[in-house]
């Protein structure tokens, strides 16, 4: 008897230890994030504040059946030990066809709920659906290249290197593509990603809820550069939008057939860069390129 | 003419780089060294007897010798990503280049997944399946030492760029274009796709040989419904193997096809199509991690009922939960693209079938549960396994529920969310199953035990290093940082939790010297830790053969009449007079190596474009085959007198 309740107290001490492990573990944790961007919990534009809500229900929806699969665990791992002799032992008993009923059942009906929720957000955060809004949507073509981003912007004639200036509180309409090797277009803060891939083009619609300067990344291994591939994105008042496509148009740098050809070369970790003009079609152009028969270029046998 | 004899392959192709050169001599000087002492103890016989071996029993410690090897080169892969990483921040880069950064997380992968997960897998499955349906063989012994030396061939070929040219740095699932000519021209890729093109073959094989094995040799008696949960899992596994693996060897093709030839599958223009390979290659790999994982579940259903004293809790719905599972498991490959703007309805559907997955496992882990509940639970290390399994992966399944949502992955898709998510399926079930498995089996090859108190510190290494490595991960996940990045901006603020990360990873390893530790330990103090043919108080029949067990497994055939077969027998003290009969086993046979060589020149041939090597390597592996298909006299005889000499001196079953 003695020794049991001293296992007891060893095992309780155990127990203290690791609770205050976990705490001080957590302590270093929140210091650690502590003043720095959690992008995808700090949402500063609709999709991704919608995006965050759909992420807190699943959560939420998932602990209704890990928690108790954690006190299930422990209570019945720590009532049924060996040295506990009082306890009761059913060495034959194999099944129960209620419990079973019980855990088929609760987690379809879970998972009933959490695909009606899927249907509903995929279908309305759905990438290519505009979003709804009074001011009219702003169309930006994206461009991967190894490895930095081009941004065209076709309405206003005007084109930007690494960096990606938006009018705050304004449907932005992006067309993205590649030319270069797949990889994917990623801003957190503003909301989730899609990929860029040649000769193809996707859609993303984002919109940023105000002023601000957030991380753009890309996402898929594309190559040596691909760490280096970021951007800011700045989300700035009408005003200073406009104003910048000023400045912009002013800029002695202008992206025709040439120009683009020489930019398309890898390079790695270019500073951002604004473009005055931009040789009309060219976003058509770069996907074209892929549809046209092989002349047999890269190809060596 | 040097073209046509050598192909690619010039002085300059080996490798220069003082790093990857010095593990890779390394490797080839321990190579060297157990040569000279191979030479010197006068072993190479003993070798040589193992290498030809068909016994699945002698070829499944070969698989997990391989896998352990690979297990610390994939480890020591982890200590330099994770240097890297915790290091090139802002104005500092680090350790190592971009490209050797990338060449390094891509052999990681790969190795981890193909060399050590299934090298694992299937060194258990060699050494368990036969004895637990009562067989004394697999199917096609043969067969089964042809599929471990393609595998090993595979093993040889993924470490080769080491030591001449370079690894593939297209991650471990090389996307096209990237790891098309046009981006890839080195032959980095090219290694990647003969290794597992190989070792991908071995494992079709394999999982021919397990599923026949388990559907025609099983005891009299034990019908699908008496089987244990493990056969169970392994043959749903198996049927995996055989649907899953053919497209790899067909998507891998493809791409060798455009690499060598010049055609235009994959490629960004000419036609190709990179999303075709994408689909193919995830519609071998969704169903990949749960080739892995069903054998883990199965282990788990073995070792929870035995550590419990108690019958597995509903044995059926076990059954139905592994079916679903295997059925589902193809339903799902669309879930690691959603990001690729596929309309919503096709995302809705393979989101919503991603999350049925969750409903049969989360039974399997309830009725695990309720196996422990009224039973009288021994805490042994197998038990520690266990337990950590079902805390780590039932994060992981939440954090995988998570991801279906299409909406919500379009944050998480290949961010270090995603890497930490799918190292928590992996280590927490497969990796922890193993080392469950191999606790709670080795006393069967042994005849003793593990040192309990050194795999509890294991144990705990394991888990809190795996913690402190991938929480972290989440974390960062969270704050926008995507895989695979080998330098980032100081201001983030990523530093800290990459250090943090860096320390588990430290601990894991650890945890893996305090394995090799306990092994060895446990080998020099064996006699402290001797125990019988059943140790454990087992329930199924590998527990009824002698330890170790004779190389027929069985000398009489049992008949099986209920589930938990041996514990029936023991319960109801079944002592059956033996009748020692002659048995016939397969002889040894060199072929299996030789074709293993054979596809090595294949390999080789094809990877630095020496055509004609890869020629001779394929008409020898035809040849060996037909010499082999051939023969008539693959099998000796042990006679009924031998057979009682041996288990009257081994006191065996």
């Amino acid at each position: 008897m003695a020794t049991s309740t001293h296992k007891h107290r060893t095992l309780l001490k155990k127990v203290i230890l690791s609770l205050i492990a976990l705490i001080a573990l957590s302590g270093i944790f929140v210091v650690l994030m502590n003043g720095h961007n959690l992008a995808v919990l700090a949402p500063a534009g609709l999709i991704a504040s919608k995006e965050k809500t759909l992420i807190i229900i699943t959560t939420l929806l998932g602990l209704f059946v890990v928690i108790p699969v954690f006190i299930l665990l422990f209570s019945i791992a720590w009532k049924y030990r060996e040295g506990n002799s009082k306890a009761t032992y059913t060495p034959d008993v194999g099944s129960n066809r209620l419990l079973e009923g019980l855990w088929w059942g609760i987690p379809a009906t879970i998972i009933v709920i959490l695909g009606i929720i899927t249907w509903q957000s995929t279908h309305e955060l759905d990438p290519y659906k505009a979003i709804s809004s009074t001011t009219k949507a702003l169309n930006v073509q994206v461009v991967s290249l190894q490895w930095k981003w081009l941004f065209i912007y076709p309405d206003l004639g005007v084109a930007s290197l690494n960096y990606l200036p938006i009018p705050e509180k304004t449907p932005i309409h992006f067309d993205i593509t590649s030319d270069a090797p797949m990889n994917s277009f990623w801003i957190p803060n503003l909301g989730g990603q899609v990929y860029a891939m040649s000769g193809m083009s996707t859609q993303l619609q984002l919109m940023a809820d105000g002023v601000g300067t957030y991380r753009g990344s890309s996402a898929n291994i594309s190559g040596e550069g691909f760490a280096g591939m970021t951007f800011n994105v700045e989300s700035m008042t009408n005003t200073n939008f406009n104003n910048w496509v000023k400045t912009a148009k002013q800029s002695a740098d202008t992206l025709g057939d040439v120009t683009y050809t020489a930019l398309a070369l890898p390079s790695k970790d270019m500073p951002p860069k604004n473009y005055g003009s931009v040789a009309s079609g060219l976003y058509n152009n770069i996907i074209m390129k892929y549809m046209m028969p092989d002349d047999g270029s890269g190809i060596s046998m | 003419m040097m073209d046509f004899l050598l192909g690619g392959l010039t002085p300059s192709a080996f490798v220069h780089d003082p790093l990857m050169a010095g593990a890779g001599y390394a490797m080839v000087g321990a190579l060297v060294l157990a040569a000279v002492g191979l030479t010197y103890f006068k072993r190479w016989k003993w070798l040589w007897k193992w290498m030809t071996s068909l016994d699945p029993k002698k070829i499944g410690v070969m698989y997990i010798v391989v896998a352990v090897i690979m297990l610390l080169r994939g480890l020591a892969d982890v200590l330099l990503i994770r240097t890297q990483q915790a290091t090139s921040v802002g104005n500092s880069q680090g350790i190592l280049s971009s490209d050797h950064f990338q060449q390094i997380f891509s052999a990681h992968g790969t190795i981890m997944i193909f060399f050590v997960a299934m090298g694992i897998i299937f060194g258990v499955l060699n050494l368990i399946v036969p004895q637990q349906i009562g067989a004394r063989d697999v199917a096609f012994p043969f067969m089964n030492s042809v599929s471990f030396w393609l595998f090993a061939v595979g093993m040889l070929l993924i470490n080769a760029p080491l030591v001449v040219g370079e690894f593939a740095a297209t991650g471990w699932l090389a996307y096209p274009p990237l790891s098309e000519l046009q981006y890839s021209p080195g032959v980095g890729v090219d290694y990647w796709i003969w290794s597992l093109q190989i070792a991908g073959i071995g494992s079709l094989m394999s999982g021919i040989n397990f599923f026949v094995t388990i559907i025609k040799k099983r005891a009299p008696g034990m019908t699908l419904m008496k089987m244990p949960v493990f056969i169970w899992s392994v043959l749903c596994s198996m049927s995996l193997v055989m649907f899953a693996f053919p497209i790899l060897t067909g998507t891998l093709g493809m791409l060798s096809l455009d690499r060598l030839m010049g055609m235009h599958f994959f490629t960004s223009g000419g036609g190709g199509n990179p999303m075709m390979y994408i689909n193919l290659i995830w519609a071998w790999g969704h169903p990949e991690v749960y080739i892995l994982v069903l054998p883990a579940f199965g282990i788990f259903s073995e070792i929870v009922p035995v550590f419990s004293g108690k019958k597995l809790f509903g044995y059926t719905s076990m059954v139905v939960a592994l079916i679903a599972i295997t059925i589902l498991s193809f339903t799902v490959w669309l879930h690691h693209f959603f990001t690729m703007g596929a309309g919503a309805d096709v995302n809705t559907f393979f989101g919503i079938m991603t999350m049925v997955i969750a409903i049969p496992t989360g039974v399997k882990v309830f009725n695990w549960i309720f196996t422990m509940y009224r039973g009288r639970i021994r805490f042994t290390t197998p038990m520690l396994w266990f337990m950590g399994f079902v805390t780590t992966f039932t994060i992981g399944g939440m954090t995988g529920v998570l991801m279906s949502v299409p909406a919500a992955d379009f944050q998480f898709h290949n961010s270090l969310f995603l890497v930490a998510h799918f190292h928590n399926m992996i280590i927490g079930g497969v990796v922890f199953g193993a080392f469950a498995a191999f606790t709670y089996w080795f006393p069967k090859f042994t005849g003793f035990t593990l040192n309990e108190r050194l795999g509890r510190y294991a144990f705990w290494l394991w888990l809190v290093g795996f913690l402190l490595a991938f929480i972290p991960l989440y974390i960062l996940g969270f704050m926008g940082a995507t895989r695979r990045l080998d330098h980032y901006d100081a201001s983030l603020g990523w530093q800290g939790l990459f250090i943090v990360a860096g320390i588990g990873a430290l601990l894991i390893c650890a945890g893996v010297a305090m394995q090799l530790l306990q092994v060895t330990v446990s080998i020099i103090k064996r006699k402290e830790n001797m125990v019988g043919t059943d140790p454990w108080n087992g329930r199924t029949l590998e527990w009824a053969t002698a330890t170790p067990p004779p190389e027929y497994n069985f000398a009489t055939i049992l008949v099986v009449s209920t589930r938990d077969a041996f514990w029936e027998m023991k319960k109801n003290k079944v002592v059956s007079e033996p009748t020692y009969e002659s048995i016939s086993i397969p002889k040894n046979s060199g072929l299996g190596v030789i074709i293993g060589l054979f596809a090595l020149l294949v390999g080789f041939g094809l990877i630095w474009h020496i055509f004609w090597l890869a020629l001779v390597g394929l008409v020898g592996v035809i040849i060996v085959l037909i010499i082999r298909l051939t023969s008539d006299d693959n099998d000796e005889v042990i006679s009924a007198h031998e057979v009682r000499m041996i288990e009257t001196a081994g006191g065996g079953a």
